[in-house]
């Protein structure tokens, strides 16, 4: 099997040829989505569980404290220990819950996150799924979520848990506007939804800086938008400790919690992700123009951590945001989408149309 | 026209209001001279409590095993909540008098409020504060002392 | 008049939408319980329950002679517990008509304003933490963290210190004490600029406090809402200007009043006064006098037949101590006047109409101290 760590394309052709010729090609093709379905489950459990580690450590940073410490070396084990107590504590169900729906809301949101996952272009070669709709599909799919989330307050038969989820409802709706209007402007740049054309047209410089200030404005909105779309930081009082308890997921202990707790994290670096491939250029190196010396410096660098690297960076973000800032009230958060978010959005995409048929940007 | 300013200023002094924020928690984030935390069993050799930290009330003994309590039992009546009993006993002194001694010093930690009164209205300073500050126990009657060490005395010169 | 106030505080009816917080909640404070009757998110009326954490400090003080009664109230308003302590021994003193000496009153008001600071701090701490911004309560913690050095150098205990005693301090300070003190003033001068460029410069912040529960003036009076809160609706109340007592004659320094009365001004009058007491510290740091830490008092203290009353500012409010003395070494009936018992029941008033994100916002601006309310 060939390893070319620059061009994964090559290495899981050959597993793929190695398996036809070892069984027929329906086994075949079974097998491979069995060993891919794995690999997916591997990584988000790993990926949710060290993100969490993480922001841990990003938090107790910034004040002025050291986060865990002590179990395993740099505390790295502290997330395993959390989910080994998780897993062992009791599932206390609610007398006058509705059981169905209680049971399944969990789900649903681990669901749309993985459904999510599965489109996103890790490295050249390696993207499990390339529709000709790739951003579209990504955000349609993600929005399943607001029905767990609907579903989990509701089926509490709680009034904490009821209030964070209407409220959380009303927020994720709101925002998924602003959501597909920012990644809107890159696809009419580009020309194109599909994920791997957007990455390779930025072979040339990366969207944010080839479509100068309207790419950067919706990268800022797009980066405040998905905030308040995956519940966190300064727009987090679906779950609200100080005021509701617990918000929606109040009622859920054990594994449930930590399906909740463990599909946040994902959606955070699911919706980091998408920033990173569509304004920073995913897995494509940093270039400017073409055929030059600095191009060809910066192609040592091999396109997984160039992916990495960036996700990290947008996550980052989002945690720096969240450990600085008071939380929004309900109508103030509204206000900022419907009045503010909105309209500058709309008069942004105007003005790309308006740029990409004069040709206004650097190409 | 002059809402469509403000509409622009809102925007323009918010996110500088927060990027100014965000500048700070930014700071300490690349500071890590700035962590204050101390990681406590492992420090227990370097940390050293000030002198006049109250951690419980001792009855100090020099190298003799002498201690300088009379029994006068003015600690026990200066005790907002009872949490010093004092049992005496009567012996005989170097004159072949017969005096009042102490026989127990009944120390309740479990409900001693670190007042001080004790401490300060001893007419022959018998009592200090110690700096012993790991009291949790698993057996409540632990938390019930007895101040003064088996087999010691009176030192000489005490009133 | 006082039917009015009892009406407003009639329990909720049977259909309103009623969501208790507390008295196990993250943002109360202590253990104190919100009934509110909502209609949507929106405020209809909240009714406190207090008494969970009633202690019978009045009664026991009944039993105690003069020295013992300073350790009790030391845990009723915890945060400001050597203010306490000084209000109780200056009714003693001014009852036995003795004059302590000027080292002692120095000392005295130096420690008051100190202890000002700290609670100022752990009340910053705790309204960003209810805001949201966890971040602010480590900083507020990690600055707190010098004072109470300074006090278990001087002391022996960081928070509920005993110090003071019916004549005097129970100890002189400990020499290092000035030195460490004008330390920290230069390190929190630096650092309290920064509490406003996290927390209050922050457009959400703003947008969260501005215009938020208004107390307006008459209203500040008819409940008796003293201290910082009070002052930031335009009732000039501090007695440290009004009755001075200890060294406040000998210093100067600006009363700080606003006019607005919302939970945003509150917030600034706190932080005004932090700066104001690191003046106070300034001008009397460096000219302690010599002399007795304490007055050579008798050993049992007996106060004459009468009643006596002494007020003092500690950070929440006027705390007032009222002893009725028949002659004994015990007192008769004393009483306090906690600041925090009237500052809380204007919660309804202040909340009703507004969301329920607010409410955390208007208690957390109001400072309360539970252990105070119930003594």
């Amino acid at each position: 099997m060939t390893f070319n760590i620059y061009d994964l394309s090559s290495f899981t052709q050959s597993v793929d040829a190695w398996l036809r010729n070892a069984m027929s090609p329906g086994w075949a093709s079974l097998t491979e989505y069995v060993v891919i379905g794995l690999v997916f489950l591997i990584l988000y459990a790993v990926v949710g569980l060290y993100l969490v580690y993480a922001e841990r450590k990003v938090c107790a940073f910034m004040q002025n404290r050291l986060g865990p410490n002590r179990v395993g070396p740099f505390g790295l084990f502290q997330t395993i220990a959390d989910l080994i107590k998780l897993l062992m504590k009791e599932l206390i169900p609610i007398k006058n819950a509705d059981k169905v729906l209680f049971n399944i809301a969990p789900f649903i949101v681990i669901i749309a996150s993985f459904l999510a996952i599965a489109a996103i272009p890790f490295a050249k070669g390696l993207h499990a799924i390339d529709f000709n709709i790739g951003i579209f599909y990504v955000i349609a799919v993600s929005s399943v979520s607001v029905i767990g989330i609907l579903l989990a307050g509701w089926s509490s038969n709680s009034k904490y848990s009821l209030i964070g989820a209407m409220r959380s409802g009303a927020q994720i709706i709101s925002y998924e506007l602003s959501v597909g209007l920012s990644l809107l402007t890159i696809v009419i740049f580009a020309g194109t939804m599909q994920l791997s054309s957007i990455i390779e047209s930025q072979a040339n410089g990366w969207w944010i800086f080839k479509g100068h200030i309207s790419a950067f404005i919706a990268f800022i909105i797009f980066l405040i938008a998905s905030t308040a779309e995956t519940n966190r930081g300064p727009f987090d009082l679906a779950e609200a400790e100080s005021e509701l308890t617990a918000g929606f997921h109040t009622e859920y202990s054990g594994i449930r919690f930590a399906f909740f707790f463990l599909a946040e994290y994902m959606n955070m670096f699911i919706v980091a992700s998408i920033a990173a491939t569509v304004f920073l250029g995913g897995w494509m190196p940093l270039h400017f123009g073409t055929g030059t010396g600095f191009n060809h410096i910066m192609d040592f660098i091999p396109p997984i951590f160039w992916f990495t690297g960036k996700t990290a960076f947008v996550v980052y973000l989002m945690m720096w945001f969240k450990w600085t800032f008071p939380r929004l009230r309900i109508d103030q958060l509204l206000t900022l989408e419907w009045k503010y978010l909105l309209p500058i959005n709309l008069v942004n995409i105007l003005v790309v149309a308006f740029l990409t048929l004069m040709g206004w940007y650097f190409k | 026209m002059k809402e469509v300013l403000n509409y622009f200023e809102d925007i323009f002094f918010g996110i500088r209001s927060l990027w100014a924020g965000m500048r700070i928690t930014g700071k300490y984030f690349v500071s890590p001279r700035q962590i204050v935390t101390q990681k406590y069993p492992e420090n227990r050799k370097e940390l050293k409590m000030t002198e006049r930290f109250k951690g419980e009330v001792i009855m100090p003994h020099d190298e003799n095993n002498h201690h300088r309590c009379t029994g006068c039992g003015i600690c026990q009546i200066n005790c907002p909540n009872g949490s010093i009993e004092i049992i005496t006993k009567k012996e005989l002194n170097a004159e072949g008098k017969e005096v009042r001694a102490i026989d127990k010093h009944i120390y309740h930690l479990s409900m001693c409020t670190f007042c001080g009164l004790c401490v300060k209205t001893c007419p022959s300073d018998a009592l200090a504060f110690g700096r012993e500050f790991e009291h949790a126990v698993f057996d409540k009657s632990k938390l019930t002392k007895i101040l003064n060490q088996p087999g010691s005395s009176l030192l000489k010169d005490v009133k | 008049m006082a039917d009015e106030i009892v009406k407003n505080i009639i329990l909720g009816e049977d259909d309103d939408y009623v969501i208790n917080m507390g008295p196990q909640h993250p943002s109360t404070h202590g253990v104190l319980r919100f009934e509110v009757s909502l209609k949507g998110e929106t405020i209809e009326k909240v009714v406190p329950h207090c008494g969970y954490i009633h202690r019978g400090i009045e009664k026991m003080c009944e039993r105690d002679t003069y020295p013992q009664i300073i350790h009790l109230t030391d845990r009723m308003d915890y945060l400001s517990a050597h203010i306490n302590n000084e209000a109780v021994c200056l009714c003693v003193e001014n009852a036995l008509e003795v004059e302590v000496p000027d080292r002692v009153k120095y000392i005295r008001t130096i420690l008051d304003e100190l202890n000002r600071i700290a609670s100022h701090q752990l009340w910053w701490c705790a309204m960003g933490m209810d805001m949201g911004a966890l971040t602010t309560f480590f900083y507020g913690l990690r600055d707190r963290e010098k004072i109470l050095d300074i006090f278990e150098e001087s002391f022996g205990s960081r928070l509920l210190h005993s110090f003071n005693t019916p004549g005097g301090l129970m100890n002189d300070i400990h020499p290092d004490f000035q030195k460490k003190t004008k330390e920290f003033i230069q390190y929190f001068r630096k650092k309290l600029p920064e509490y406003d460029q996290l927390l209050s410069g922050n457009v959400i912040f703003q947008a969260r406090t501005k215009d938020i529960g208004v107390l307006s003036l008459e209203d500040a009076i008819q409940y008796g809402i003293t201290g910082p809160s009070g002052r930031a609706s335009g009732f000039a109340c501090d007695i440290r200007k009004i009755q001075p007592y200890s060294a406040y004659p000998k210093v100067s320094f600006k009363e700080i009043v606003y006019t607005e009365g919302d939970t945003f001004h509150r917030y600034k009058a706190r932080i005004d006064e932090m700066y104001e007491s690191m003046n106070i510290i300034e001008q009397l740091i460096d000219n302690i006098p010599e002399g007795d830490h304490a007055l050579k008092m008798k050993a049992v203290i007996k106060l004459p037949v009468g009643e006596y009353y002494q007020r003092a500012e500690t950070a929440r409010g006027e705390l007032g101590v009222y002893i009725v003395s028949d002659g004994n070494k015990t007192p008769y009936r004393i009483k306090f006047r906690s600041p925090n018992f009237s500052n809380l029941f204007i919660i309804n008033k202040l909340a009703t109409g507004f969301k329920i994100a607010d409410l955390v916002a208007i208690s957390g601006s109001l400072d309360l101290v539970i252990p105070d309310i119930d003594r």
